[in-house]
């Protein structure tokens, strides 16, 4: 070999690196511009909803035709539904994912199952406002409720119980179960002996972030159970109700004076925003935390 | 000691009943579990049941091709096509940006952020696909529309552009994630032949790490789209409301979640509109069930499951 050979070698090394250099470079900006979109949302809402925000904005009702006054209806109708969501969604998750971890062997019902979870995790949210209006407000005969909404938001989070619900499962040592079935316990004493409760923390996990999914949906309960404005506070599931998410959008869009309420349609983004961040953060905390105990 | 041995005992000598017991159980969570699909089938159902006496009034062929949506109008028009164009546009336009963004940012994360930028980055990005649609869709609606307005001189700063900006946003979290899990998975010993090989790291990842996760990357390249197609709020917000096929990356648009959030309603209940609406139900549910479908199709078959598969 001769020398202008190994010079030439190192010159397209160089090159390479150089290329390498940038390209990487590139990398990182794309995840620069990722971590900046959520910082500037949240932060651009943040700078001009906190000042709207203080005591009487979150205890009273909205007043003279919802240009002044609070949010508490929005604030507890949000509640209703997003509480209604989880506690359809949970037990029926939960049981669905022990099911397929524990009980199900691989063949044509269990693909058929997975299917089903997938496809329900695809459709778009305006789908289920659909849905929920021709089968829980018309067909059950619910009307405009509580209940037709916390049922329409529970089919959008049952695929978030579920997959969160499964991981937890899976992550259950199998000797765990083996010893318990080998003390004689039987398959269902084994599920709820040993394997949920050890389980638990990871279904929390699940529960809190379908808790945040549902508390911002906005498209399921556009005509299941939301509307403008209730001169009081709900008192049966069957009530209609007031949600954040809606009120935002009513707000800035169809209000009276969009421009004069700006201030308070702030201060409710960051509400909301608060609500779904603080679940979500708390979701991602405790199950980073669980991941490194293991 | 003795007591739970007699229980045991007892429990043991009862072996008759305790199968039995246990197939009831099973059977009950097999009931439980098939409840995603009964949802399923149930919107499918309801969906149909409430769009197809459309098409009593017009044809399949009017109402999927007509250019005309006036549905209030006397007489009224359903036609979806420029529907069908504007969401399809969006989807289009906000791809073009997210795909980019959103596996450049899953090979940072996987391949080269230190293990403390990984662990705020992640988080990060996930938190943002928890932010709520409308809370994007007011952004989009509040701040970016007026500096958009001001900057290219436009009559209105809600238009397909906008609306696919804040849908690029909405989906780079979705393509992100998945397709990091796809690149972190990649098996070490192919990188380390590679490394051994003589290549750099960008010749690595670009010859040999995107080709083992490629079937993963694709399926959430087509999640994200799907997510993109589906998502009401922003558009519904931000894109204008104009039912007419656009000219330009500037014109306000109607996509479909918009048109049946916006109208619903205002329809009148079982009437024509009211079917219409669910019509484009159909539609829009049939476009976002393709794209499930394919993804699920990639990431069942060429599921990576170790070396021996490239």
């Amino acid at each position: 070999m001769k020398a202008s050979d190994f010079s030439s070698i190192s010159g397209s090394q160089k090159r390479r690196k150089a290329i390498q250099i940038i390209v990487f470079l590139l990398f990182r900006i794309s995840a620069l511009i990722c971590a900046c979109g959520l910082i500037i949302v949240v932060g651009f809402i943040a700078l001009k909803g906190l000042s709207s925000i203080n005591w009487t904005f979150l205890s009273q009702p909205p007043s003279n035709l919802m240009t002044e006054g609070g949010i508490l209806p929005c604030i507890i109708g949000t509640i209703y539904l997003s509480l209604g969501a989880i506690l359809i969604a949970v037990p029926i998750g939960v049981a669905s994912a022990v099911y397929l971890t524990e009980y199900a062997s691989p063949g044509p019902l269990l693909r058929a199952i997975k299917l089903g979870i997938n496809n329900l995790a695809g459709i778009p949210s305006v789908i289920f406002g659909l849905f929920g209006l021709a089968f829980f407000v018309i067909y059950l005969g619910m009307g405009v409720s509580i209940l037709a909404g916390a049922c329409t938001l529970s089919a959008l989070t049952l695929p978030v119980v579920i997959s969160s619900t499964e991981e937890a499962l899976r992550a259950v040592p199998e000797t765990y179960r083996e010893a318990s079935l080998g003390l004689g316990a039987t398959k269902w004493q084994t599920i709820y002996r040993v394997v949920l409760p050890s389980a638990l923390p990871g279904i929390l996990t699940g529960t809190i972030l379908g808790l945040g999914r549902a508390a911002g949906e906005t498209a399921p309960i556009m005509f299941t159970a939301a509307v403008f404005f209730t001169p009081s506070l709900p008192s049966s599931i069957f009530d209609e109700v007031m949600a954040l998410p809606y009120h935002i959008y009513v707000l800035a869009t169809a209000g009276t004076e969009i421009e004069k309420t700006r201030p308070l349609q702030f201060g409710t983004a960051l509400v909301l925003i608060m609500l779904v961040l603080g679940l979500n953060l708390v979701a991602i905390i405790y199950r980073s935390k669980l991941r490194r105990r293991k | 000691m003795s007591g739970s041995t007699d229980n045991l005992l007892a429990a043991i000598s009862s072996g008759e009943s305790r199968p039995r017991k246990e197939k009831i159980i099973r059977l009950i969570f097999l009931g439980i579990a098939t409840g995603s699909i009964v949802t399923l089938a149930l919107i499918v159902l309801f969906l149909f049941s409430e769009g197809i006496p459309i098409f009593k009034q017009v044809s399949p062929h009017q109402f999927l091709f007509g250019k005309f949506w006036y549905p209030t109008s006397d007489p009224p028009d359903f036609g979806i096509f420029p529907l069908i164009v504007a969401s399809l546009l969006v989807t289009t336009v906000s791809s073009v940006i997210s795909i980019p963004l959103g596996v450049l940012t899953a090979l940072y994360l996987a391949e080269i952020a230190r293990p403390k930028m990984r662990e705020v980055i992640k988080p990060a990005v996930e938190l943002f696909a928890a932010l709520p649609s409308v809370v994007i869709g007011f952004f989009g609606m509040v701040i970016v529309a007026p500096l958009l307005q001001e900057t290219f001189n436009l009559a209105t700063g809600l238009n397909l552009f906008n609306a696919s900006l804040m849908l690029a946003f909405m989906s780079v979290p979705t393509i992100t994630s998945i397709s990091e899990d796809a690149i972190f998975a990649v098996p070490r010993d192919l990188k380390e032949a590679s490394f051994a090989l003589g290549a750099t790291h960008l010749e690595t990842i670009v010859r040999v790490i995107i080709p083992a996760s490629i079937s993963g990357i694709a399926t959430a390249v087509i999640l994200g789209m799907s997510r993109a197609m589906g998502e009401t709020m922003v558009v519904l917000m931000v894109a204008g409301g104009a039912a007419m096929i656009p000219t330009s990356l500037f014109d306000p648009v109607r996509p479909m979640p918009a048109s049946i959030a916006a109208e619903m309603a205002e329809a009148p209940f079982r009437g024509d509109h009211y079917y219409a609406l669910f019509a484009t139900g159909i539609v829009l549910f049939l476009l976002t069930l393709i794209f499930n479908i394919i993804a699920e199709r990639i990431s069942h078959k060429y599921r990576q499951v170790g070396a021996a598969t490239l």
